[in-house]
């Protein structure tokens, strides 16, 4: 009996019907609201923004796509300040990524060559703080870093420093909690690759003459690729658009696009400029998105 | 490999936990700190605890985070198998990829985008903001994380067994109950606690979608945090970190005992 067969048309129905409504309708139709209303203007009003939708069907729907404009772009694109916080946005998120995957990758690489029976114990270490809440966790790194934070008092009565160091509200404390956060986004997929590698290569290598760092190099770097890039992209693409760490850690002064987002929306209750930054973010995520979708389903096609 | 790179990986590994762990150890040390001044020791207290108990405020933000937590994480287990369901089993659909796409963009997506997205969605169709918004967007965001999970099971056993059962005759509902549901029901656990979890957790999409009277313990906490460290906040803290480290424990429990008798 062939697979397909195996499930009536009517199962089918019962089973994809409701999922597919519930995403439709809190996943798809409030992306295509984001993208109306950053065509729209700001007003002081219930729900703050203009033009809206008043009935008279087709004609009135056309009345309102006609009023539509493309200015909350025009001033996003031509402002500095939003340029900038975007242009902060990708370098944090990239150097973070950077960083992640230079302390993440020899993590995963010990998990996996690890004792077998040791390993579903590291896995739970790796995986229990991600599940603890993130707020708290990052919480706890303003007691560390602030000035009279933990380091700094270390620091001072090892007589390594003579005035306190600041690492709070700066771009070195946003790191800290970006790897911090991550990490495991970034060694999972990676120990996963590992783990699943046929040992038998490097035994070939190591017959043919190769000593550990060289097979290391030529074989089991190359073939973790696609552990690597799925960590890298599922750190990167959330990293663009965070708000928690660098509100917390990073001072007033560090701009990123998502505390940007914020600070329109609940600050100046300018709701459709708000949606153009979503809008813009969305277009400069689109394409590492699509790279991670990609490897996903050849993991998927891996699995069957 | 005692030497070299295994070495190298071996140190890495143990730097790595302490530095995911000491953050967390110290958070709980200070919470019985018996100073206001949260990192300078001032003696053993359990008096932070005890103040929490009168705090009104966030007893009653624990209490609404608590009910959206187990509404929206119930939703998104339901929504979670069936689209685990419909990947793992029903081939390769018309819109496969399409769904997989809704269910998993979530998980990567920035909370921002995904917040303001739901806000409007509530504001267009005039849905009061309050609890019952709250637990439509986490049932939202954490059904990706449940199908992941649900779907890593799924694709981890024998289908035979479902087609051996509907080969005798069961129709496809009752294999599912009979066959597939038991062998997967570890995983549904798993999948409803890290919904659980991620709602409670969650600040940016409860600030957009929440109205007054509906303030959830993150963005209680939240607003407490931007005034500084303050011992309360440790012992929040700690609170949470043992209650979803156990409930953590106990789900891995759960699912390991749960594998080895679908092996079986």
């Amino acid at each position: 009996m062939s697979r397909r067969d195996s499930y009536g048309r009517a199962t089918r129905w019962a089973v994809l019907a409701p999922p597919v409504v519930f995403l439709v309708a809190l996943f798809v139709i409030p992306f295509l609201l984001i993208a109306r209303i950053s065509l729209s203007h700001s007003v002081r009003a219930q729900p703050p923004y203009a033009p809206q939708y008043e009935g008279g069907g087709v004609a009135g729907a056309w009345r309102l796509i006609g009023e539509l404009d493309l200015e909350n772009y025009a001033t996003i694109l031509s402002d500095d300040l939003y340029l900038s916080a975007f242009l902060t946005s990708l370098r944090i998120a990239g150097i973070a990524t950077l960083l992640l995957l230079l302390i993440g990758y020899p993590m995963a690489y010990g998990m996996a060559r690890a004792r077998a029976s040791l390993r579903p114990i590291l896995l739970a270490l790796m995986i229990v703080p991600f599940w603890t809440s993130f707020l708290i966790r990052i919480y706890a790194w303003i007691g560390i870093l602030k000035a009279d934070g933990l380091i700094n008092q270390a620091l001072l009565a090892l007589g390594l420093i003579g005035a306190p160091l600041e690492i709070l509200n700066t771009e070195a404390a946003i790191f800290i909690g970006v790897v911090y956060a991550y990490l495991p986004f970034m060694v999972l997929p990676i120990y996963a690759v590992l783990a699943a590698q046929d040992r038998a290569l490097l035994e070939a290598a190591a017959d043919l003459g190769a000593p550990p760092w060289l097979s290391f190099w030529l074989v089991t770097v190359p073939l973790s690729f696609p552990g690597v890039a799925a960590g890298c992209l599922l750190v990167f693409i959330p990293c663009v658009g965070e708000f928690v760490i660098p509100d917390l850690l990073g001072g007033s002064e560090t701009l990123m696009i998502g505390r940007q987002l914020w600070s329109e929306f609940f600050g100046n209750r300018d709701w459709p400029t708000a949606s153009a930054i979503a809008v813009l973010m969305v277009i400069v995520l689109i394409i590492p998105f699509l790279l991670l979708r990609r490897l996903e389903s050849r993991g998927e096609e891996a699995l069957r | 490999m005692k030497h070299g790179i295994g070495a190298v990986a071996g140190s890495a590994l143990i730097l790595g936990f302490v530095f995911i762990y000491a953050p967390i150890a110290l958070l709980i040390l200070f919470s019985f700190n018996d100073s206001r001044l949260v990192t300078v020791w001032g003696g053993f207290t359990t008096r932070w605890y005890a103040g929490l108990l009168e705090n009104e405020a966030l007893m009653g933000a624990a209490w609404n985070s608590l009910r959206v937590g187990v509404a929206s994480a119930t939703v998104a287990t339901v929504m979670g198998t069936l689209i685990a369901l419909a990947l793992a089993r029903f081939g390769r659909f018309r819109g496969r990829g399409l769904l997989a796409a809704m269910a998993f963009a979530p998980i990567v997506m920035p909370e921002v985008i995904t917040a303001l997205s739901l806000l409007l969605l509530f504001v267009a169709v005039d849905l009061d903001r309050g609890a019952l918004t709250i637990t439509l967007a986490h049932a939202a965001f954490t059904t990706g994380f449940a199908a992941a999970i649900i779907g890593a099971r799924l694709a981890g056993f024998d289908r035979s067994l479902e087609e051996a059962a509907m080969d005798l005759g069961a129709p496809p509902l009752l294999a599912f109950a009979q066959v597939t549901l038991p062998l997967i029901a570890p995983a549904i656990a798993a999948a409803w606690a890290l919904a659980f979890t991620l709602s409670l957790d969650d600040l940016v999409i409860a600030s957009f979608t929440s109205g007054p009277g509906s303030t959830t313990l993150p963005m209680r906490i939240y607003s407490q945090m931007r005034l500084g460290v303050s011992p309360d906040i440790n012992a929040v803290g700690t609170l949470i970190v043992l209650v979803v480290t156990a409930a953590v424990l106990a789900a891995t429990v759960a699912l390991k005992h749960g594998e080895r008798a679908g092996a079986g």
